[in-house]
């Protein structure tokens, strides 16, 4: 049996907004359509930035990259901002729950005190990483025009902040929350010489002023061999090394790193192919930075898997971009 | 490691979870990475005296903004779902909507992209995550107001194009001038505008009025997103008074700027809110409070509190306050008499205010209804049952600065209009008052660059030269569907309808010709 309630049908006299039904005809659009196109002022700025008289508000040339229409870039996770913290709230909920039982047991307080020492030296450092992540993507959501681009580089922004947090946090569980562990780790970000390629990199990528440049080097290369060197590489180095209850700290930023390769391979894949000069041009930025990256994780990954993981890793990250046409070094590794 | 160390506090913990994680670069300089924090001449000494306005870890954010997401758009669909468009207490109601729409929403994406620029502008990093985190709440309001606003559009005209109309519409140079106004400003000045000015000082009398407007108008989609939006705007006031504080504490250099930047966002603010004022008063079927109460309480009252708790920073009250606090008995009135006769080349419709409305305006605003608007409004009322609906066919001064048509009166003189001009490298340019005309000769190369609507058809830059062509091409305006007067048109019969009521025999379409 079914039941049937009368309700009061009421025949609309549009489907949707004139914006969306331009590009997708007025029919009933989806909630990421309706937050997500064509939301920005466009056109008749009023005045030029102070900042950069070179440009206009909202000026597509602050790259170098051409595209005849940049929503043809769109997030094939379909991440509208309710969408996307409903997703994240998920995610936390999971990562809450392994810090809480490695807190409960304490199980980073009973690691030995040398292994201790390798984490907040090794691991607990990305956390500037991190950090610059979330400036590099902050610019470029400030920069880019279009809504289906910028979003997705605010949602990488906060995620790295996120992500920042969560490996604070590890060095909070080794030091007792006394904020000890983090002073020591942040010391190895300043001063050990197995960072300072590292944090170089990361300073170099803060002066970038191309944000397409930008979110090529720090999303697509640099996260390309960062995570999953330490996240695979190096989670599996500690562990074979009896820390392997910090998988659980790190499973989050796994997940995380395979949800992002959707929309990095989804934008990479449209902006190479809309032209040859644009694929010109991202090969030129791959030439200098890929080996760049690679060299400053190089001392990592001696310390820890290996040069030879990160050389797997790199031909993994070559064969990845040889689908958007580009090459990288990593081919002959 | 021995953990009998002190445990960390709260407060020095969110401190280790955001602007610990940044560092003091040695590699670049730091005037490389940060290349927008010094030329505005404000001087930071110590950001680490950067008080957190509020200690929200990502974990926690993403937590408790999908709990509110999850409720919000529940109420959407069940709002869509049961046609809650029938409920409200009036279709006039909607054109409050429709100015929301293209007036406000616009403004909270061009807040989000203004907030993640100035986000990595500064060299402290709690300042930074305070504004990345206000940059991707702005962009969820902008969001969620095209879905709260999505089943409206599919029922009532003229919320079809917003985004479109922002850019080019006449009216709608003013929110869009004030916001390109902070956005090209340097990231101190834009928070001292936006934070400080617009969000601390004057949300209430902006989000508010609206969202109250919602609730007393049975529209109960905008008023879920009002109460959803609450928290947000919480933080964002107190991101506004905090920056205000630092910057004060940190040289006393900063203070003439400071003041300077307050006098104009002032102003700037006071007269986009003009907008506001004609939408509480006469655009709500349903009236929340006067505009005059309004700034009272939320202006005269709270400011006059706050503006005393800045002076011993050596910060006074806005310039022009004064003429500010008089104006709350007019300006509601003179706009709404100035859309009323530009109704032709607005998305929304205009109307004369029905008898016990006039009776409503005249109790509370006894000293100014009577003696300078009534008449004015039966007259055209009168006008308009004899068939001769008043439409203006000629286009309106613009003010060079707040671009609001020169309608503005004297303090003083109610009955003579306020005006000012200025020549300026062998230009005159026009101005509504000596505040916008003082924000002009402060920095006149940036107000010599203003699309100012009127100019530009008289120019030919918006498709067309004459106002029929320009209001249907250039703007998307449909014409005789979005535009003209309320009564009789297709969103008053359709009103009808749903009510189950005849369409009214005196509101012919035969009368809604402009020309």
């Amino acid at each position: 049996m079914t039941i049937e309630i009368k309700t009061n049908s009421v025949e609309p006299i549009r489907q949707t907004f004139g914006h969306i039904a331009r590009r997708f005809g007025d029919k009933p659009a989806s909630r990421y359509q309706e937050a997500s196109y064509d939301l920005e002022a466009k056109t008749n700025f009023h005045y030029r930035p102070l900042w950069d008289s070179e440009h206009g508000l909202n000026d597509p040339t602050r790259t170098a990259i051409r595209m005849e229409d940049w929503y043809a870039v769109t997030d094939p996770r379909q991440f509208y901002y309710g969408a996307y913290v409903g997703n994240r709230a998920k995610m936390q909920e999971a990562a809450e729950t392994s810090f809480g039982f490695c807190e409960k047991r304490n199980l980073l307080g009973r690691l030995p005190e040398e292994m201790q020492t390798l984490l907040l030296r090794l691991l607990v450092p990305l956390r500037h990483v991190e950090l610059g992540a979330n400036m590099n993507n902050s610019k470029v959501a400030g920069d880019v025009p279009a809504t289906t681009v910028s979003q997705l580089h605010i949602y990488q922004a906060m995620d790295r902040l996120g992500i920042g947090q969560y490996l604070s946090r590890i060095a909070l569980m080794i030091d007792g929350s006394s904020g000890k562990g983090l002073d020591e780790s942040k010391g190895y970000w300043m001063d050990d010489a197995l960072w300072q390629p590292m944090r170089k990199l990361v300073e170099d990528s803060l002066v970038v002023q191309d944000w397409f440049e930008l979110t090529l080097l720090q999303n697509v290369l640099m996260d390309g061999l960062l995570y999953p060197l330490v996240y695979e590489k190096v989670d599996q180095w500690l562990g074979e090394n009896g820390a392997e209850d910090v998988s659980m700290l790190t499973e989050f930023m796994r997940d995380w790193y395979k949800e992002s390769l959707r929309w990095t391979n989804a934008m990479m894949k449209v902006v190479a192919g809309e032209s040859e000069a644009n694929l010109a041009l991202l090969q030129s930025w791959v030439d200098d930075w890929e080996p760049r990256i690679y060299d400053a994780l190089k001392p990592l990954a001696q310390a820890t898997s290996g040069v030879d993981a990160l050389d797997d890793i790199r031909a993994q990250l070559a064969t990845r971009l040889n689908k958007f046409g580009l090459h990288s070094q990593g081919v002959s590794a | 490691m021995p953990v009998n160390n002190k445990k960390l506090n709260l407060k020095d913990k969110y401190q280790y979870l955001t602007r610990d994680m940044a560092w003091e670069p040695s590699y670049q300089k730091k005037e490389d990475i940060f290349p927008n924090e010094s030329f505005e001449g404000i001087k930071i000494t110590d950001w680490s005296q950067w008080e957190d306005p509020f200690r929200l870890t990502m974990d926690a954010y993403w937590k408790y903004q999908a709990e509110k997401e999850k409720k919000l758009y529940a109420i959407f669909d069940a709002f869509a779902q049961n046609n809650g468009h029938q409920n409200i207490s009036d279709a006039r109601y909607v054109n409050a909507l429709k100015l929301f729409l293209s007036g406000v929403s616009p403004l909270e994406h061009a807040a989000y992209q203004g907030y993640a620029r100035v986000g990595r502008d500064f060299s402290g990093a709690g300042a930074r995550v305070a504004c990345q985190m206000q940059a991707i709440d702005e962009l969820r309001h902008s969001q969620t107001q095209q879905h709260a606003m999505s089943h409206y559009n599919k029922h009532f005209n003229g919320l079809h194009d917003a985004a479109h109309m922002h850019d080019r519409v006449w009216f709608l140079s003013v929110p869009k001038s004030f916001f390109d106004d902070a956005r090209t400003a340097g990231p101190f000045e834009f928070l001292t505008a936006i934070s400080f000015s617009f969000e601390y000082v004057l949300t209430n009398l902006l989000f508010v009025p609206f969202m109250s407007g919602a609730a007393y108008n049975g529209d109960m989609a905008t008023v879920t997103f009002g109460f959803s939006a609450q928290s947000d705007e919480a933080r964002h006031m107190t991101l506004g008074l905090e920056v205000i504080k630092f910057i004060l504490e940190q040289h006393e250099d900063n203070v003439p700027i400071v003041q300077r930047w307050i006098d104009k966002w002032f102003w700037r603010g006071f007269r986009l809110l003009s907008l506001v004022g004609m939408m509480m008063d006469y655009m709500l079927p349903n009236k929340v409070m006067s505009w005059a109460e309004a700034w009272e309480v939320y202006y005269e009252q709270n400011g006059g509190a706050l503006f005393k708790d800045l002076e011993r920073y050596g910060i006074r009250p806005p310039k022009y306050q004064d003429i500010a606090n008089d104006a709350k008995h007019h300006v509601s009135h003179q706009a709404w008499s100035t859309f009323y006769q530009y109704g032709h080349a607005t998305n929304f419709h205009t109307w004369m205010p029905e008898k016990d409305e006039l009776d409503w305006l005249s109790q509370k605003y006894p000293d100014t209804f009577d003696k300078y608007y009534r008449a004015r409004f039966e007259h055209w009322t009168k006008e308009h049952t004899e068939g001769r609906r008043f439409y203006n066919n000629t286009l309106p001064q613009l003010c060079q600065v707040c671009q609001i048509p020169t309608i503005f009166t004297e303090k003083d003189d109610p009955t003579m209009l306020s005006h000012r001009q200025i020549e300026h490298e062998g230009e005159r340019f026009h101005f509504c008052s000596d505040g916008c005309c003082d924000i002009f000769k402060d920095e006149p190369e940036k107000y010599v660059q203003a699309w100012l609507p009127v100019h530009q058809i008289y120019q030919g830059n918006c498709d067309g030269g004459d106002v029929e062509t320009v209001v249907s091409k250039y703007y998307h305006i449909n014409i005789g569907q979005d535009n003209f007067e309320y009564i009789g048109s297709p969103d008053h019969q359709r009103w009808l309808s749903i009510k189950g009521k005849q369409p009214d025999a005196k509101a012919g379409g035969a009368n809604q010709d402009a020309a």
